[in-house]
């Protein structure tokens, strides 16, 4: 029966050929997209190396919290603006939306049936609207906001107008290391207090107000340290000249619009995952707990959350990881993230498409891995251990 | 001896209207100071906004009677007190909201393959169908049918893409991109578990890159480098160029999905096939996909309900879907200003779809759920 495909019928042979044949393949379309393309690139004059990552960029970004920065600059400096800019939106959008998530899940599941079916009902409008439609809208909201002149004043600190949200800005004198030391200083020690705690309590049974002496730690310390240095801290009022404000700390209109856009319509997959996320907990071990005398917020916090946490961490992960993702679409409002900044502008005043593009996507590719990699250590470290 | 004979109080009712709002709005006194505090906020909200939406809303008149042709004419520019929304707007522009930029004589083309999309839709969504075999050879064929339709041969006239626009747009992206990610998706996805090494390393880097990255530089990879790509005198049709992005895109996302799927078969399965002396294909194909692709509809329809709200993202290269539109008649100097009624009408489209789409994949994760058992026969 073997004989009539030969060498056909042995596996160890066929799984060679198909395997060869595939690299083989790959090869030759990734031979022929290299030759056509060197070929169009020298046709249509386009440069091609790095080089072009030194030259000035020529153009202004108009949102740049962390690094100055001048048309003069290079588009490398574009690239880490760029990227600042991401994470930026990225990390207080993941922030906001996980607080906003819990909250909503678990007033989801609330007795109160007015209450859970509001919930639902935002969910059910925020998940099924495309995103980039509620970044436009929440845009479009914020710049018809009243100019600058008839700015609203919220607390006599805040200006609130079409151009964005004006603040105090804060100059740290040079004290203020001392005050910034000691609140590391005291988030250290209250997580080895913590760790000293649990495994006294582990020994022992006593118990240890964790929670009010690291409160104390973290605030009360730093505080007492900030007046005796004599308040090494003050603010810079913004104040309105001519047509706009100067000084003091500005949160553009694009920031604000992909900031609630990204937390509001994440937040809605974060609630529905933490509903699920609870549900999954057995009735039996609400009613144990209960039976051994537990208090309600006890029963959360001991026994229902770090259980429904297991189920909830890695789609969550995935949510972090859809959020930084989407957070590229701040190009449609001129958010200057990586995309809009470099892969948009520096890419067309350069014409280097294939090497925006790489160096663009190798980001978002490292930041998904890095987010994955933190939130697999944390996963692993709340997994059901058996002893 | 009459404490007694005292007569105890009925239990607290817990059926009934009454019953069924003492346990779900009035259980105890927080319960129902936040009932009343909800219902004070939805009493203060919305009759402004049936009023904003319905009542005092322009549909094609405005208040003074005069049919309205742009934004200065809505009731609420006339006299801001007195006016609502101006869905005039809506009603003006409705044929390039549907079809773009369509030439009108040639509409009835992108009206018979809506109503064609539907009939090959049927036998998909729908499993106890009459005669749904003869229905699936009609889906089979209707891609190549609408092609012809839309796009023009066949002795119809040419209709280029750029003149397509509005709904049509957004429904080709979806329908086309989850069509041609599902084989695609599929392949990936034996590829991924194939025991050949080169052949799942191949597939899972393909996987993981295209998952890595936001679809928007896939679009623009398809936007600026696939014409790098091509020899010269191959020129790649704008919509095309998209699609093929959309479809990388999806296909990935697919392919997870069905991975699931085929994890979730029990290997008695495979065994069993293999005993019958099937080959890798035949195993595949008539025992392992069948029953993998079954329990991953649910999670396929909410992969398609990403994409199809992805889809909005090819406004950002200057492809007009909905949105697009949307945008463009914001940017007419005759409807300036009018975002909100614009904005409201493009959401209300894609829920509804999308709304709809959802409720599908629920009511099949119930019917799966109650209908088959894996792994017991």
């Amino acid at each position: 029966m073997r004989s009539n495909l030969g060498f056909f019928s042995d596996e160890k042979f066929r799984s060679i050929f198909f395997q060869t044949l595939v690299v083989g393949l790959f090869a030759l379309g990734l031979f022929f997209i290299i030759s056509t393309t060197s070929y169009n690139l020298e046709k249509r004059n386009i440069a091609t190396g790095w080089s072009f990552l030194q030259n000035p960029a020529g153009f202004d970004i108009s949102f740049s919290p962390f690094l100055e920065f001048k048309s003069t600059d290079t588009h490398l400096k574009v690239y880490f603006v760029g990227v600042l800019n991401t994470l930026l939106v990225s990390i207080t959008g993941c922030i906001a939306a996980t607080i906003l998530g819990f909250i909503l899940g678990i007033v989801r599941l609330s007795s109160n049936w007015l209450l859970s079916r509001l919930v639902y009902i935002y969910v059910e409008f925020s998940r099924n609207v495309p995103l980039l439609l509620q970044i436009i809208l929440w845009y479009s909201i914020l710049i018809q906001l009243p100019r600058v002149k008839q700015s609203l004043q919220v607390l006599d600190v805040f200006y609130i107008s079409n151009r964005g949200l004006y603040s105090p800005r804060p100059i740290f004198e040079s004290g203020f290391s001392y005050v910034l030391i000691a609140i590391v200083l005291a988030f250290i020690s209250s997580f080895l207090i913590n760790r000293w705690a649990k495994k006294r309590q582990d020994k022992t049974g006593q118990q240890f107000p964790v929670f009010s002496s690291s409160i104390g730690l973290i605030f009360v310390v730093p505080l007492i340290l900030f007046f005796i240095l004599g308040s090494p801290l003050s603010f810079e009022h913004p104040e309105l000249k001519g047509f706009n404000f100067k000084g003091g700390l500005v949160i553009r209109p694009e920031f604000i619009a992909m900031f609630l856009a990204l937390s509001i319509y994440t937040a809605a997959f974060i609630s529905e995952i933490v509903r699920a996320g609870i549900m999954s907990v057995s009735k039996g071990q609400r009613e144990a707990s209960a039976a051994i005398g537990l208090k309600q917020t006890w029963i959360m916090r001991l026994i229902i959350i770090p259980q429904a946490l297991r189920v909830i961490v890695p789609p969550l992960t995935s949510q972090y990881l859809n959020l930084t993702k989407n957070s590229s679409l701040g190009i449609a409002v001129g958010y200057a993230d990586l995309v809009h900044g470099f892969g948009g502008i520096s890419l067309n005043q350069t014409g280097q498409a294939i090497e925006c593009m790489a160096i663009v996507m190798a980001t978002y590719l490292s930041i998904s891995l890095t987010i994955s990699f933190f939130m697999n250590i944390y996963n692993r470290s709340i997994q059901f251990k058996e002893k | 001896m009459n404490e007694m004979n005292e007569v105890r109080k009925p239990p607290v009712a817990t059926t009934g209207i009454i019953g069924w709002l003492r346990i779900n709005l009035f259980f105890n006194w927080t319960n129902s100071l936040i009932t009343l505090f909800v219902i004070y906020c939805l009493y203060q909200f919305i009759p402004w906004i049936l009023d904003w939406t319905i009542f005092s809303a322009d549909f094609k008149y405005n208040y003074l009677g005069e049919q309205i042709t742009n934004q200065e004419m809505c009731s609420r520019n006339l006299d801001p007190e007195n006016g609502g929304a101006c869905w005039a707007v809506i009603y003006v522009r409705f044929y390039q909201f549907i079809y773009g930029f369509y030439p009108k004589v040639e509409v009835w083309r992108v009206n018979l393959a809506y109503v064609m999309l539907a009939f090959a839709l049927l036998p998909l969504l729908y499993a106890k169908l009459p005669y749904r075999k003869y229905f699936l050879y009609f889906t089979y064929i209707f891609p190549v049918i609408a092609y012809f339709l839309l796009n023009g041969g066949l002795g119809f006239t040419e209709v280029s893409t750029n003149k397509w626009g509005g709904l049509l747009v957004t429904l080709v992206l979806g329908c086309t991109g989850i069509a041609l990610a599902f084989p695609i998706g599929i392949m990936l996805a034996l590829g991924r578990r194939s025991k050949l090494p080169v052949i799942s390393m191949m597939c899972t880097l393909f996987i993981e890159f295209i998952r890595g990255v936001p679809l928007i530089t896939l679009l623009f990879f398809g936007m600026v480098m696939l014409p790098l790509f091509l020899p010269e005198g191959i020129d790649m049709d704008g919509l095309v160029r998209v699609l093929v992005a959309v479809t990388l895109f999806q296909s990935a996302y697919m392919a997870e999905v069905i991975r699931g799927g085929l994890q979730a078969i029990p290997p008695g399965q495979y065994e069993a096939a293999k005993s019958l002396g099937m080959s890798y294909w035949r195993m595949n194909l008539l025992i392992i996909l069948p029953q993998a692709i079954r329990i991953s509809i649910p999670p396929i329809v909410n992969t398609s309900i990403g994409l199809f709200k992805d889809t909005t993202l090819v406004i950002i290269v200057g492809i007009l879907d909905l949105l697009g539109i949307g945008r463009g008649t914001l940017a007419d100097t005759n409807w300036l200003g009018l975002s909100y009624e614009i904005y409201f009408f493009v959401s209300l489209v894609f829920f509804i779809f999308t709304f709809g789409m959802s409720r599908y994949s629920l009511y099949l994760e119930k019917k799966l759920k109650t209908g088959i058992n894996m792994g017991a026969d």
